[in-house]
Order: C-alpha cells, then sequence, then structure tokens
C-alpha cells in the first residue's frame, strides 16, 4: 500500500463498506464510533489495530470528510482536547500493548475525557522541579501532593500525571509518568477561581492516593522524556488551518470601530491601524511558517507564533475597552461560568480584556518562549544552571 | 488562499549566485568609503550586475529586449542588496522607472534599460507617497522642461531622468529628459549608500512618454510596485542586522560569560528574530501578490511598507545597541545599515502613510 492513488482508493473502499454495515442514522453514537475506532478508522495515523492504519496524518482529511457528508456522529475534539491532543499520542508512544487497548478506545469516543497533571503550584516554568511525590509499596505508587491549572479535571476519568519517584538524583532524573484514575480515593478536584471571576480550571489534591505499577507509562525515572514528548504534541497540535484576513481578537475590535464613529479618536485609530497591521503580519507569517511544515522544513519557531498571539491578544483587547469608553466598563457576569469547550473571543470586551492577561503566562510564559526561541533557534547560550546536576532534594525551595 | 511564500530552487539559485558576487565585490569598507566621497564602488558593480547578471532588464518584458521576470525575481534581487547594501540603481531604475515606462507603454526607453547603456531614474523626491505626490517642474510649449526637483535618488551615473511636470494647460506629462541635459547637484545623505541629489532644469529639452491619467498611472504604479518591493530589501538590511548581532552575542564575553547567555539580551535577539521572520513572509506575500495581478495587492503593499520599515530600523537599532561600543564606531559596518533603514523608512511613504493608505482599503478611516 505505497502508492498513493491506490491507498487513497482502497480507503475510500473500506469507508463505504464501514458505512453500509454501519448506518449513522440507525446505529447509536457511541456504538457507532466504537465500530470507528475498531475498524482503524478514528485517526488513520494511529498504529493498525489502534484505531488507526499507521497511514500519514494528511489521509485523515478523506476519512472525516466521508462521516461528514455521512451525516454521521463525531467524538466532540473540542470536549476532549487534552485527551487526544496530549494523552492519546503519549500513550501510543510509550504505552505497553495492554494499555494502548485499555485506554484508547475510551478516550478516542470520548467517553472517558482526559486531564494533565502537570504544573504545581511550585512548578510553573521550572516544571521539572516537581514535587508530587509517588512511593512505591508493593506493586503500587502512593501519590501525595498537589497540581494546579488542571482544566477539565472536574469531568475528567483519567489524567497523564508527572510524579516524582526519585528525590535523591538530580530532578530531570527522578520523574516517572503514571495514567492517573480521576475517581480514586484520595484524589480531590476543587475549582479554581482566576482573575476573570470564571474557573477554568482545577487543583487537584492527591492525599495518599493509590496507582497501580501496571498504569505507569515508560521507565520508573524516565518521566521527563514521556513529559517532553507530551509537551511536543501540545506545539504540534497547535496550526492547522490560516484564519481568513480581520478573525479573531482583530475582527472583534474592527467591527466595534465600524459600529461606534461616536467614539472615533486620533490615538485610537493609530492604534487600531497598527495592531490590525501586526496582526495581518502575524497571519501571514503563520501561513508561511505551515507552508514550511508542509513542505518538511520543520522547526521549533512555532513558539514564536505563541507569543506574537499572546501580545496581539492583550494589546487588541486593551484598545477594544477604551475604543468602547463608558460602555467597555461593564462586565457581562462575575459568577463562574461554565469551563467547557472555551472561547477567548466570545463575551464583552472587559472580560476579553482580563482574559487575555492568561495568554502570556498559560502553555509556557512568554518569557520562556522567549528562551525557547533564542536557544533553540538562533543558538544562543543557556544560562548557567546550577539545579541540573545537584540531587532534587538537596535544592533551595 | 495564501501565495506559495516560499522560495523555488531557481529562486534559491538566483540569491545565492547574487550573494556570492556581492560578497567578493561589494564589502562594507567600499561603502563606507562613499562617506568619505569615494564612489568608485557603484561604477565597478553594477556593470556586474546590471549586465553580466542581467538585472538592468530583470522585469522588463522579453519583447523589449528584457528577461520578462515576475515581482518575485525582483524581491530575491532585493533582499540580497539590502543586505550587502549595493549602492547600484536596481530599484529606482530596474523596478521604479521600468514600471513607469511600462505603464506608459516606452518600448525604446525600456530597450535602452534593458541593454544595460544606460539607467533612468524616476524624477521625483525621495520620501514621496505615492498619496503626497505633486510635481514640482514645468513643460514649456516648446517642450522644455524647467524648475527644481529636490532630492532624487538614482541620477548619479544614469542617462535618462524621468521627469512628472505640469504641462502650461496644467495637466500633467511625464517626459524623458537626458540627464546630462539638466544641473544635477550632488548632496550630502544621511545614506551615502543611496545619494541623493538636487536636479534643475533650466529648458532641458524633453520628450513627453504620456500625458493625463495615463501620466498619473504611470507615476502610481511606479511608486507602488517600489514600495512593495522596497519590503524586501528592508527586510535584507533586517536578516543581516539579526545576523551579525547573534553573530556577536556568541563571541563578546563580559563578566566571564557570552552575553548571548543573558536573558535581557538574548530575547531582544528572540523577539529580533520573530519580528525578521514575518517581515520576510509579509515582504513575500506582498511581491507575490504583484506577480499574480492580485486584487489584494494595494492592501499588501501597504501592510509590506507600514510593517518592514520599522523592522528594519529596529534591527539596526538593536545591531547598533547590541554591540555597544563596537557598534558606535565609524569602524563597525552597523551604522551603514542603521542609515539605509532609517532613508528607507521615508524613502516611498514612512509606516504611518502606508497606514493611513490602509485605512482607506479596509474601511477603518477616522
Amino acid at each position: 500500500m505505497r502508492d498513493p492513488d491506490d491507498i487513497t482508493k482502497r480507503l475510500i473502499e473500506m469507508l463505504s463498506r464501514f458505512l453500509l454495515e454501519h448506518d449513522p442514522a440507525l446505529t447509536d453514537r457511541v456504538t457507532f464510533l466504537r465500530a470507528r475506532f475498531a475498524a482503524g478508522l478514528a485517526e488513520v495515523h494511529y498504529p493498525l489495530g489502534d484505531g488507526g492504519l499507521g497511514l500519514p496524518r494528511g489521509y485523515q482529511t478523506i476519512v472525516e470528510g466521508a462521516f461528514e457528508q455521512a451525516g454521521a456522529p463525531n467524538n466532540a475534539p473540542e470536549l476532549n482536547v487534552i485527551g487526544l491532543g496530549m494523552a492519546a499520542p503519549t500513550i501510543i508512544a510509550y504505552g505497553t500493548p495492554e494499555q494502548r487497548a485499555r485506554f484508547l478506545p475510551g478516550l478516542w469516543t470520548g467517553e472517558d475525557i482526559w486531564c494533565q497533571l502537570f504544573s504545581e503550584p511550585g512548578a510553573g516554568s521550572d516544571l521539572a522541579g516537581l514535587s508530587t511525590r509517588a512511593v512505591p509499596e508493593g506493586d503500587e505508587w502512593v501519590v501525595t501532593g498537589q497540581k494546579v491549572w488542571t482544566s477539565v479535571a472536574h469531568v475528567a476519568r483519567w489524567g497523564i500525571l508527572l510524579a516524582r519517584t526519585d528525590p535523591d538524583v538530580p530532578k530531570h532524573q527522578g520523574l516517572s509518568f503514571f495514567i492517573c484514575d480521576m475517581t480514586a480515593p484520595g484524589v480531590e478536584v476543587r475549582p479554581l477561581r482566576q482573575l476573570t471571576g470564571d474557573s477554568e480550571f482545577n487543583e487537584v489534591f492527591f492525599t495518599q492516593a493509590r496507582i497501580p505499577d501496571s498504569d505507569r507509562l515508560g521507565d520508573v525515572g524516565s518521566g521527563w522524556d514521556v513529559a517532553r514528548a507530551t509537551l511536543m504534541n501540545e506545539r504540534m497540535a497547535i496550526g492547522g488551518n490560516v484564519p481568513p484576513r480581520e478573525s479573531g481578537m482583530v475582527g472583534a475590535v474592527a467591527r466595534t470601530w465600524r459600529e461606534h464613529p461616536e467614539r472615533h479618536r486620533p490615538d485610537l485609530h493609530e492604534r487600531l491601524l497598527r495592531l490590525w497591521v501586526d496582526a495581518e503580519a502575524a497571519r501571514i507569517a503563520s501561513a508561511r511558517l505551515q507552508q514550511k511544515l508542509a513542505a518538511g522544513q520543520p522547526g521549533p519557531e512555532g513558539s514564536a507564533g505563541k507569543l506574537v498571539f499572546a501580545r496581539l491578544a492583550q494589546e487588541l483587547s486593551s484598545l477594544e475597552v477604551e475604543l468602547l469608553g463608558d460602555e467597555g466598563l461593564l462586565y457581562d457576569q462575575w459568577s463562574p461560568s461554565g469551563n467547557d469547550a472555551f472561547d477567548f473571543t466570545g463575551r464583552g470586551a472587559a472580560f476579553r480584556y482580563l482574559r487575555a492577561r492568561g495568554n502570556s503566562i498559560e502553555g509556557g510564559t512568554s518569557e520562556v518562549l522567549r528562551n525557547v526561541v533564542a536557544e533553540r533557534v538562533l543558538r544562543l547560550p543557556p544560562e548557567d544552571r546550577p539545579d541540573t546536576t545537584v540531587a532534587w532534594k538537596d535544592l533551595p525551595k | 488562499m495564501i501565495a506559495d511564500l516560499l522560495t523555488s530552487t531557481e529562486e534559491d539559485e538566483l540569491s545565492a549566485s547574487l550573494r556570492g558576487l556581492l560578497a567578493a565585490r561589494c564589502p562594507s569598507t567600499r561603502v563606507l568609503a562613499m562617506y568619505d566621497g569615494d564612489s568608485s564602488l557603484a561604477g565597478e558593480l553594477w556593470p556586474a550586475l546590471g549586465i553580466d547578471m542581467g538585472l538592468a532588464g530583470l522585469l522588463v518584458p522579453e519583447q523589449h529586449g528584457g528577461a520578462g521576470a515576475s515581482a518575485r525575481d525582483a524581491a530575491i534581487v532585493l533582499e540580497e542588496l539590502g543586505r550587502s547594501l549595493a549602492p547600484v540603481p536596481f530599484l529606482t531604475s530596474s523596478v521604479m522607472a521600468v514600471a513607469a515606462l511600462q505603464a506608459a507603454q516606452a518600448a525604446d526607453s525600456l530597450r535602452q534599460i534593458a541593454g544595460g547603456s544606460l539607467t533612468c531614474a524616476l524624477a521625483v523626491p525621495l520620501g514621496t507617497c505615492v498619496t503626497t505626490f505633486a510635481p514640482t517642474a514645468t513643460l514649456d510649449d516648446d517642450g522644455l522642461v524647467h524648475g527644481r526637483i529636490g532630492r532624487v535618488a538614482g541620477t548619479e551615473g544614469s542617462g535618462l531622468l524621468l521627469v512628472p511636470a505640469s504641462d502650461p494647460s496644467g495637466g500633467l506629462v511625464l517626459a524623458l529628459v537626458d540627464t546630462a541635459a539638466a544641473a544635477c547637484e550632488p548632496l550630502a545623505s544621511l545614506d551615502m549608500s543611496r545619494p541623493l541629489a538636487d536636479l534643475r532644469f533650466a529648458g532641458s529639452p524633453a520628450i513627453v512618454v504620456t500625458q493625463g491619467d495615463s501620466a498619473a498611472d504611470a507615476i502610481r504604479a511606479a511608486l507602488l510596485l517600489g514600495a512593495a518591493l522596497l519590503a524586501s530589501e528592508q527586510v535584507g538590511i533586517a536578516q543581516w542586522c539579526l545576523d551579525t548581532t547573534v553573530g556577536y552575542l556568541l563571541e563578546r564575553r563580559q563578566f566571564g560569560r557570552l552575553i548571548g547567555s543573558y536573558q535581557a539580551v538574548k530575547h531582544r535577539a528572540a523577539d529580533l528574530f520573530i519580528e525578521v521572520e514575518t517581515a520576510r513572509a509579509v515582504a513575500r506575500y506582498a511581491a507575490a501578490a504583484w506577480a499574480d495581478g492580485s486584487e489584494d495587492r494595494f492592501v499588501a503593499s501597504a501592510v509590506a511598507q507600514a510593517y518592514c520599515s520599522d523592522v528594519a530600523v529596529h534591527a539596526a537599532q538593536e545591531c547598533v545597541q547590541l554591540h555597544g561600543g563596537i557598534g558606535f564606531t565609524w569602524e563597525h559596518p552597523a551604522h551603514l545599515y542603521l542609515k539605509r533603514a532609517k532613508a528607507d523608512q521615508v524613502a516611498l511613504g514612512t509606516p504611518g502613510d502606508h497606514r493611513a493608505i490602509l485605512a482607506g482599503l479596509i474601511d477603518l478611516s477616522m
């Protein structure tokens, strides 16, 4: 199955056969999705036997097109972003056959929502310095500690957990990676309220929670390598289609300008035009980056896009509050609202202004991303690092 | 759908051969000498680029003896010329004058330029934006040009001046004047790698190539295409500044460490990298829009000038600052790039001029 035309032809045959045998109109949604996974038509780039066919990712558009045309239900990927974007590729890369068979079907169909248990109050940018402990006891690990910024933890069935299994070695070498049952005793999820009033995220407290050793992903002590693979997938997941001109935050501000001629002022106009140009330039640059990726010239430049996105979101939303004047001083609601399928550009200008402050902190602060660009792209030397050779337990805390 | 913003193998070959030639023939010491009155580099370089490499007539259609290449190719050339600050009349003659002459269908002049026997300068002050252009010369009833046009680039060594002038009835004409028939007074300019001259016409014989709306269109074509492609020159300048700065951060030690290891310094380099990469995408997009005759070319040009002008200036300023003391010397070439970048920021309309153009195009006016 090497010839691309042949692959396409056989894929289309498979899809028609599958749809004949599983009429979307007559099949229950979950049954349909489970069958789709079993047939290898979940994600074609997943391995054969694990919901895929081991094909290049590009063929997935044929699959999605066929199912959409047939009016078939999808797996609501927007509700399981961390599961599909981070947990699944990590399980595929590091999971045993048993782990893959046990976790992937429920993950992909959306029956199980997944969360990520990485950041801690004492370990944000310095993730490898985390202190949640996992202590071996028989064929189990006993976990104690606290995680933070865990989106969807309150609805998650499973979580991917990074914990310290050996405090006596330098910090990167003493971590292990686990799959955590979020319903297990000793796992407590509490909503974390943000400065917007919302609680999009949670804190997760571990008090002597027990994880079977069979739910460890990768070797003991190799958790950092596994986590790096997970985070790499986070960066790859960003991207996709190039949005049209004036979409997102800049579109919202441009509309506000057009709708409120009475609020036009020279200083606001100057800033609006500067930001419009910057947003359009960033859009064209992201198109070029995607053309490079498609041409097989990948690079760590993805970090650059996130930096620019954060700055633009902050400056545009800040401008919009000023542009709206007294109307910009209203806030739609301070009581916490739901935290599913979040939309940065939804709600009012004042909310957007507050929410955008998080854009330069979440998923890597802008300061850390500048280090990434400087050290991985420009090859500038790292800062002196006193923390990489000393045993974790001896580091100042 | 966004045009292809990557370069083809042929385009890569063009930039590689040009870069090699300029590295050998256009050292920064020779550019520096232009500030002390030695302009011999300009006279040596153009025959190699314009004639031997065929750049003089790059954009001239094949039927008029040119290469019939597209704005994409011209952008590749300008990026390399910017990187080396090559003092050649490619932008002024081969891009802008050719655009105006082509709009005016002046076949004979196009053929002369393509052949490399002479270059032509559009006689408008550097600093003219398409929205601020106004003729200052006049054409009398006998077909003679009078008046003064200040601060024009690309006149030195040129054979022809393409002069916008008002005719006796107040209409606009575009006329060719032999450079020898005008008094050209060289000026001490901020950027001596693209020196300016005052032009005085005291009854200079002229050949009218076009008039009225068609003359206005020809000037507009020259100024707009020039602005779109100047962005690529600015990318070349910014890239040199970034590369040179990063090179220095990797060799200069203070307090026992390479200065590139300090976050206060490396973060500025990272921001500059992002700006330069973004500017390259924007400049390529503008060149592609002109090459394809896309309706988006006017927005693309305004965005390119509004963005790339400031990036080149910022890159040059960062280059001076991050080099510290050596960056402030006459000896180090950083100042040559600062001067060109600042002059380019004004050359065909400031970023503010282009934002004002853009506002009208995208329905975001005051």
